[in-house]
């Protein structure tokens, strides 16, 4: 049956690709394992006596544990900011009636359309007359809120029913307990998504920490690994396995929240 | 500010109105209700979007090295960065990142969308291995393509080795730096547009499908004259995003060739940060930015508005 092989064909060549997709990573940790590779030969990909030397390397020469002691800091703090003051004003511009509120929304909106490759100059000169240039204070400001977090949540709040609202406002219940109790809860996965993105952005964010901080001991983990390249120019064992070390994370809440960082990829391309 | 007046409002968005109450002093607490709601992020993107935005511009109207005193010099910065051979070449180089990377991406990512629409097993973990590199560090993928890459040890040329070809520089080389910036940021980005585009998919009705079907539409003519028309809002938003992108293109090359070699790879915002931090020139970098956005700008509202030729909304 010609639509049976066709189908078979197409899954062998989707896996394939998934393989070549993924080979690179498997390739980095089979790297990390090599020790004193890549001076003179490519290495195996299943190395012969695989050891740990690249990682106690990594951490005995290199301030690795406190770099990714500071990038979970700001990941986490960024996240938590953002996801506070982006619910907020989702819930102002979905519930509540206020003068100019079409505009301020569309402002909102426009304000993603300005990459902070233009603003690096007078932010950092803007940092710098506030003292927080080599700061963490420094590196958390601009991304405090987000125009795209406040679109994600309003647009999920306004699914909620209105009605909920208007029996808890006859209960006596006033704005703050309504977003509280009873918006908040219901909006669980816009959420989940948000907080994928805004941990994802933070701990991967490159150009602006770079300007910012100066302090070895205030490095964040992009920062750390490209500086690396200098300290490691052959030593590729070590320079995959502080790459295995920073992917390790972000892996591990992509697994978990899988579902929503692809619903919330997939439905800012719906709307 | 004046505070709302509670009769209007409460005409056009009834549940959302303040309360009706006149006195005084519940509109005073609704207002700061709004506020409490509001300015949390309002202020933050005041201070530091907006008003580094504007900043930006007037920066760019003063010949500044960052630390002594503002001179200004009016349009000057821009008609030196207009006439410089060096800012044809960042664009230029930009302009090629753009044009090699998003056909690349938008037609592997259709590919790899129209064949994960279709039933084929294990559908989840596949989609879930292609998107990997999308949360994954620029700085970590630039590395590890670097590695791969490597033109004397790197597995790629020890496989075309393998075939009897024998590999290029790839990032050592001139010609070959930015086409390798290309394939890698394909390669992070492919599952990106791949989940866009199948979104889209699922959203086609299916009986539209199934009616072309019965009238002997074949496979290639249906894909040609239902699915691509009707998938056109989705591949609209990819193109979109991936020229707004695609233009501030900035980490991978800062850290697979660091602009290199020999400038062959520079892009925009390279320049921008070394005009601002080795050459301490922030008036030709403020100018340079607000060049970058403002070609953004019209890229963007040219899209906007030729859309209505070629984008479908079912």
């Amino acid at each position: 049956m010609p639509e049976r092989i066709r189908r078979i064909l197409l899954t062998a060549v989707v896996a394939l690709g998934a393989l070549v997709m993924f080979f690179p990573f498997a390739w980095t940790v089979s790297t990390s394992l090599s020790p004193g590779v890549g001076l003179d030969a490519t290495p195996q990909l299943i190395p012969d006596d695989p050891t740990l030397a690249a990682y106690r390397e990594l951490f005995a020469n290199t301030p690795f544990a406190r770099v990714i002691a500071n990038s979970l800091g700001l990941a986490i703090t960024t996240t938590a900011l953002q996801l506070t003051t982006s619910s907020l004003a989702g819930y102002a511009f979905s519930r509540l009636a206020f003068p100019g509120r079409g505009l301020v929304f569309g402002l909102y909106l426009a304000t993603m359309m300005i990459p902070i490759q233009v603003l690096i100059v007078p932010l950092f000169v803007q940092m710098r007359s506030l003292g927080l240039v080599d700061t963490y204070l420094g590196v958390l400001l601009p991304g405090v809120a987000s125009a795209f977090g406040v679109f994600l949540l309003r647009q999920a709040m306004n699914s909620v029913p209105r009605e909920l609202d208007e029996a808890a406002t006859i209960d006596g219940a006033g704005h703050f307990r309504i977003f509280a109790r009873l918006v908040l809860p219901l909006v669980g996965p816009a959420l989940a998504s948000l907080a994928v993105f805004a941990f994802m952005s933070s701990w991967n964010g490159f150009l602006w920490p770079l300007i910012i901080l100066r302090s070895e001991h205030l490095q964040t983990l992009p920062l750390a690994l490209a500086g690396l390249q200098g300290q490691y120019t052959t030593q590729w064992d070590v320079m995959m396995a502080g790459s295995v070390v920073s992917v390790l994370p972000m892996l591990a809440l992509y697994l978990f929240a899988q579902k929503y960082v692809i619903q919330g990829v997939a439905g800012t391309g719906l709307k | 500010m004046t505070a709302p007046s509670a009769v209007g409002i409460s005409r056009t968005t009834r549940p959302l109105a303040p309360p009706r109450r006149t006195r005084r002093g519940s509109r005073l607490r609704y207002t700061l209700t709004v506020l409490a709601f509001l300015l949390p992020s309002a202020l933050p993107l005041l201070a530091f979007t907006i008003y580094p935005m504007i900043g930006a511009f007037w920066t760019s109207l003063h010949s500044w090295n960052l630390i002594g005193v503002m001179e200004w010099v009016g349009l000057e910065n821009y008609t030196t960065l207009l006439t410089d051979d060096a800012t044809r070449r960042v664009f230029a180089n930009t302009l090629y990142y753009v044009v090699g990377y998003l056909p690349l991406v938008y037609i592997g990512g259709l590919a790899l969308a129209l064949a994960l629409n279709s039933l084929i097993p294990a559908r989840n973990l596949l989609r879930g291995i292609y998107f990997l590199p999308v949360v994954t560090s620029w700085i970590v993928v630039a590395l590890v393509w670097r590695w791969l890459l490597n033109p004397s040890v790197g597995v790629v040329n020890a496989m075309l080795g393998g075939l009897g070809i024998d590999g290029p520089g790839w990032w050592t080389d001139p010609y070959w730096a930015m086409p390798s910036i290309i394939l890698a940021s394909a390669w992070k980005d492919l599952g990106f547009v791949m989940i866009i585009l199948l979104a889209g998919l699922q959203a086609i009705p299916t009986d539209v499908q199934e009616a072309a079907m019965i009238d002997g539409a074949g496979r290639f003519r249906r894909l040609l004259n239902i699915t691509l028309p009707l998938l056109s809002p989705s591949t609209f938003f990819v193109v979109v995003i991936s020229l707004i992108n695609g233009f501030q293109v900035f980490d991978q090359v800062y850290a697979m060739t660091g602009g290199g070699p020999a400038g062959s790879s520079t892009v925009v915002v390279q320049q921008i940060y070394d005009l601002t931090f080795r050459y301490s020139s922030a008036g030709e970098a403020s100018a340079l930015s607000w060049l970058l956005f403002l070609l953004v700008l019209a890229v963007t509202v040219i899209q906007l508005i030729g859309q209505r030729r070629w984008v479908t909304y079912a």
